[in-house]
């Protein structure tokens, strides 16, 4: 009996080795540890045993069928093993190979430019107001300090409608409805960006209809050194920290006195190169302190309020700082143009 | 503006200072510089010649051999094989040694045996190129330049050509009008550099005979023409102006004709008052009448075209005809002629609005005219006409009859500007002393008067642009310096600051849109009136036309936009056009609605259009490409109303222009139309190049309107929700939002959502028939659903669905 149980052993042992799936293994715990199995038929053997060899039997039988059963499972461990390794090679695939494209849309860069200078504004305190592109002459022009007959505005510079109405050939208008809804108290901070239009031939440089961005901030005791300062931050802010500003005379009929704000040339650094025509500085945009007459006209007392405003366009600002050679590419919607500043 | 550096020197020492930080602190001061232009050339080794011999090189035939006196003691030998070298003539030598532009180095040399010791130059050789060239006589362009005049020999030849001056290109605001001529540029440099004037002081010896015999002027309309003055000059000599007068026209643009036509160019660049010369003798009276032109009257301007005038030009005649348009353009009749011997001078002042209508309508801008339209110098005017005189005396032989004869007046309402010292610091943001400012008035040489904090400024004539207080405060900073101006921000009481709801929500709208995958485009507002007519949403009158430009400039840009697709569609062209095919765009902006009325403002409503084409689901290697359909912008339009409305937007099958009549819908929000949604009829695809194109246009007016951001919050169930499915077969017209609408009305209290999950037609399919197929969701908040309860709702909504649409349900 005993020799019975060691060859059992034996037999199947060599079989769980040659069994290599997980089916083969199963036949082998049936053969020999089922209902039907060889050490099933030995237990049930033992009852013509004497009663000395029976429990000394039954021992050897359980030892068996322990050693048995552990060594199926181990080998039914390493086949799932081995099983998982094949399917993982099975599954690798090539990573280099090109994702599923989702859909990337985005925003224009010229309306990313002026999201980008609306929000350093609004966190300033500035409010953003926004007016009609169509304007009244009078919203445009006299309430701006330019009366009729001013030589800068000529007929010929803008889009009529009416003899009345045109195309706003600035967001300037704004300023002033924003002032005259004010009726006389400040604070007022507002930056208004916009469309507008003048009757200018389009080409590399030139396009009929444009963006603009401006700044007011109307209140007592603001002064030419707060534009400085604020200029100073917004210049940073657009064309990096290392950025001078510099500011010098000139003239705007809405504002006394004006200034115009140049900054340091990146390319050369200030020392003078093709891109700032050999001055070190680039002009970026044109400011100065609110003209007395916009003040009274919108109803504040201009003994009182003295304000600020600048205006940019923010086409410049995003050809200077992506170097963008033609004005036109901003409104004829090349994809292949739109899609390089979503990354921006 | 051009400003001569060499003749900038006459009235104010600027030694020392380089022409490139003179430009700078001019640029940071006041006035704009936009370009440094020269010097040419300047080498001490070019000289003024003078040929003593020429005759034929021994051995050759084409060139000369010279013997040319530069101012040593023995003559110079020099081979010339310029065909125009004569004896006698003065010319310019580059000597051994000199260099000339292009880099050509002179040496002494042996050419065909002679020895030549330098080189007889051309303008061209000189570095004179073809722009400055326009200013020389023809006869001193070909070959060697010989001067018309005796010149000193041996005497440098750049400066006396004006070579070596450096010319600096003002881009001037209008306001700074006192910069349009030398000597305000004058009192700028002075002022920025702290240095004394030297300005001329004209006289001029008087005749005995006076003009007055010769001429009386009366004045029609002092508001056009405050003041006149005409001088008779006689014996006058036409010839060619000396040297130094023509280099400084040249140096300033202005092309030497003769001595009396140049100096009242020389008077107007350096007074910035433009003067005209008549010929006296063709002026045809006694008499210098100035009016305003009569309703379509004609003259012949100088240059030779018949002009038609109005009664808002002014005219300068001899009390019958007209001589000059004044300020802008004198007459053919009564031009200076080389046999000219007696003049007209005119110095006056006419209004600016009457010089510029003028000019701008007759296309007509002079040097005269952008001087008379800035207005003039009043206190100049006079002192001009005597700077002239003593030109024309000196330059011309002329022989000057008494005092100029007057009518009208050159006085002027004095300004006065008075303010406090703190008035300026709080403007600028400085704390500028008494000191600094007075210092700072005496630059600028403006008169005032300063008791303590107090100061009275009373600009003379030539600074008309300083008017108010904060025209001073613009005076101060500029000479202060802005560089030294403190960098501040404002301290005020501060403000929240921020995004309007609407403008948020236009934001959300964007980044929102972007998700989908479209791009943001921007198309022009103006667009063709053709163009303007389409695709123009249902809700919009269409009967009006679109607002149009009274004068466009082209027929592109005529008529604004009613909605963005028309632009939108020729973006994709564009894009097709250069092989990118899968497109999607939106423009969010607004449209432009016609109101009734004269001088009424259109109405300006915000609008999103989008436009999509080509695929739109893209696998790149595994051969997976699914164009573009109804559904996909529907789902993005679902999706954008989803996030910001709480009310449905339903899609109305519907017709419209410029749309496939099967694939079209409106879209109505609480019975409005607010847009539509459609794919473009394929015949205008066909048109545009495009494949399958899908376009939306919404009005964000009305969505804004009933955006509704508080949440209707609903506490989770914990009792378990019943899915059920259930499949019609109906005919093929039945829409599944008319089903959808039966089941869920059948299905109540308990039926909370409905999905199609499967639309089918075609095989095993009877004719005009299609089977959809719906997953229904039942949920009780307060308890679990029974089983017949559920039964009972499925059973009705069958039966309601039966008897509507004699539908049968499908398996
Ligand atoms: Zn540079």
């Amino acid at each position: 009996m005993k020799e019975r149980l060691q060859s059992i052993k034996q037999e199947a042992i060599t079989e769980i080795e040659a069994a290599d799936t997980q089916k083969s293994l199963q036949d082998v715990r049936v053969q020999f540890l089922g209902k039907k199995g060889k050490i099933t038929e030995v237990l049930k053997g033992m009852g013509k045993l004497s009663k000395e060899e029976r429990p000394v039997i039954g021992q050897l039988a359980n030892e068996v069928r322990d050693e048995i059963t552990a060594s199926i499972e181990e080998k039914a461990d390493l086949l799932e093993k081995q099983a998982i390794e094949e399917q993982l090679k099975e599954e690798t695939i090539d990573v280099t190979l090109p994702g599923r494209p989702t859909h990337t849309g985005g925003p224009h860069i010229l309306m990313k430019t002026i999201r980008d200078i609306e929000d350093l504004f609004i966190g300033m305190g500035y409010e953003v107001a926004e007016g009609p592109e169509v304007e009244t002459d009078y919203y445009n022009f006299e309430a701006l300090n330019l009366p009729k007959g001013h030589p800068a505005r000529d007929m010929q510079d803008s889009f009529y409608i009416t003899e009345e109405l045109l195309m706003r050939t600035h967001t300037s208008p704004v300023q002033a409805r924003t002032l005259n809804a004010h009726e006389g108290r400040g604070p007022v901070k507002i930056i208004c960006p916009g469309k507008v239009y003048r009757r200018d031939t389009d080409d590399a440089t030139h396009s009929h209809q444009f963006t603009q961005i401006e700044g007011l901030y109307v209140d007592e005791h603001i002064t030419m050194s707060d534009l400085k300062g604020t200029l100073n931050v917004l210049a940073k802010h657009l064309f990096g920290e290392d950025r001078e500003i510099r500011l010098r005379p000139s003239f705007f009929p809405f504002t006394e006195p004006s200034v115009e704000m140049d900054i340091s040339c990146k390319v050369c650094n200030g020392d003078g190169c093709s891109v700032c025509k050999h001055t070190g500085w680039i002009e970026i945009l044109g400011a100065g302190l609110v003209h007395p007459n916009v003040l009274e006209m919108a109803g504040f007392d201009s003994k009182k309020y003295t304000g600020f405003a600048f205006g940019m366009g923010p086409e410049r600002i995003a050809m200077l700082k992506y170097g963008i050679e033609d004005i036109r590419h901003f409104y004829t919607n090349d994809v292949r143009f739109l899609k390089q500043f979503h990354q921006v | 503006m051009l400003v001569s550096i060499n003749w900038l020197k006459e009235y104010v020492d600027i030694e020392g200072i380089s022409t490139g930080e003179l430009a700078e602190a001019i640029t940071k001061t006041g006035v704009e510089v936009d370009g440094i232009h020269g010097p040419i050339l300047n080498d001490e080794k070019i000289v003024v010649g003078y040929v003593e011999a020429c005759e034929q090189h021994p051995n050759a035939d084409k060139l000369n051999l010279c013997q040319v006196n530069v101012g040593e003691e023995e003559l110079a030998q020099i081979v010339c094989g310029a065909p125009n070298v004569a004896q006698g003539q003065y010319v310019v030598v580059a000597r051994p040694g000199a260099r000339l532009p292009g880099g050509l180095k002179i040496k002494k040399a042996k050419l065909r045996g002679e020895a030549s010791e330098g080189m007889i130059c051309s303008l061209q050789e000189l570095g004179v190129d073809e722009k400055d060239e326009k200013f020389v006589p023809d006869h001193q362009k070909d070959g060697i330049f010989v001067f018309d005049e005796e010149v000193q020999i041996g005497e440098p030849a750049c400066p006396l050509l004006n070579l070596d001056d450096q010319v600096l290109e003002l881009d001037l605001t209008p306001n700074r009008a006192d910069c349009l001529n030398m000597i305000g540029m004058a009192y700028e440099v002075a002022a920025i550099y702290n240095k004394e004037l030297q300005l001329p002081s004209p006289t001029v010896t008087k005749a005995d005979e006076s003009s007055n015999d010769y001429i009386a002027v009366r004045i029609e309309n002092k508001e056009m023409n405050p003041y006149y003055g005409a001088w008779i000059i006689k014996d006058l000599e036409v010839k060619p102006s000396p040297l130094w007068l023509r280099n400084r026209l040249i140096s300033a643009g202005i092309r030497p004709i003769n001595n009396l036509v140049d100096i009242t160019n020389y008077v107007l660049l350096e007074y910035g008052q433009p003067l005209h010369a008549f010929d006296y003798d063709r002026f045809g009276s006694k008499e210098v009448v100035t009016r305003p032109a009569h309703e379509g009257e004609t003259m012949t301007t100088l240059d030779g075209k018949e002009r038609t005038l109005q009664p808002e030009h002014l005219l300068i005649t001899n009390g019958e005809k007209p001589h000059a348009l004044a300020g802008v353009m004198g007459g053919q009749d009564s031009e200076v002629q080389d046999d000219t011997t007696t003049i007209l001078l005119e110095a006056a002042y006419f209004d600016p609005k009457t010089v510029r209508k003028a000019s701008s309508q007759h296309n007509l801008r002079s040097e005269a005219s952008a001087r008379f339209e800035k207005g003039v110098d009043l206190a100049r005017v006079k002192e001009a006409a005597i700077r002239a005189a003593e030109l024309y005396e000196e330059l011309a032989g002329g022989t000057i009859l008494g005092e100029m004869v007057e009518a009208g007046s050159t006085e002027r309402e004095p300004v006065q500007i008075t303010f406090e010292r703190h008035e300026i610091n709080e403007r600028i943001g400085t704390e500028l002393s008494i000191d600094q400012m007075n210092d700072i008035l005496e630059r600028l040489r403006l008169p005032y008067e300063q008791q303590g904090e107090q100061y009275t400024v009373t600009p003379p004539s030539r600074r008309n642009d300083l008017r108010i207080l904060e025209d001073m405060v613009e005076e101060f900073a500029r000479l202060y310096g802005y560089d030294h101006i403190p960098y501040t921000l404002p301290t005020g009481q501060s403000n929240k600051g921020g995004l309007t709801k609407r403008q948020r929500l236009t934001r959300e709208v964007h980044a929102y849109l972007q998700k989908t995958g479209l791009n943001e485009a921007l198309t022009y507002s103006l667009t063709t009136e053709e163009k303007s007519k389409h695709f123009v949403s249902p809700e919009i009158q269409t009967d009006q036309e679109a607002v149009k430009l009274l004068m466009p400039m082209t027929d592109l840009h005529s008529h604004l936009r009613l909605s963005a697709i028309p632009e939108l569609l020729s973006s994709l062209q564009y894009n097709v056009a250069r092989n990118q095919y899968n497109l999607g765009f939106y423009e969010l902006g607004p449209v432009y609605l016609p109101n009734e009325g004269e001088d009424v403002l259109p109405k300006e409503e915000l609008r999103v259009a989008a436009a999509i084409t080509g695929i739109w689901e893209n696998h790149p290697w595994q051969g997976e490409k699914k164009p573009v359909d109804f559904f996909v912008l529907k789902g993005i339009l679902e999706g954008l109303f989803e996030n910001f409305l709480k009310d449905d937007v339903v899609f109305e099958k519907a017709s419209l222009d410029g749309l496939h009549p099967g694939r079209t819908a409106i879209l109505k929000l609480n019975g409005e139309t607010i847009g539509y949604i459609g794919q473009l009829h394929p015949s205008i695809q066909k048109d545009h190049d495009l494949d399958e194109t899908y376009i939306f246009d919404l009005n964000l007016e009305m969505v804004f309107a009933h955006v509704d951001e508080t949440p209707d919050y609903e506490p989770i169930t914990k009792y378990p929700a019943v899915s059920q499915d259930l499949a019609f077969v109906v005919d093929s017209d039945v829409q599944a939002k008319e089903l959808e609408q039966t089941i869920y009305q059948s299905g109540q209290p308990y039926l909370k959502t409905i999905r199609v999950f499967d639309v089918y037609q075609g095989e095993h399919m009877e004719e005009g028939k299609k089977s959809i197929a719906f997953n229904l969701t039942f949920q009780n908040n307060e308890r679990t659903l029974k089983d017949d309860e559920v039964e009972e709702l499925r059973e009705r909504i069958i039966q309601e669905v039966k008897a509507t649409y004699k539908a049968e349900l499908r398996g």
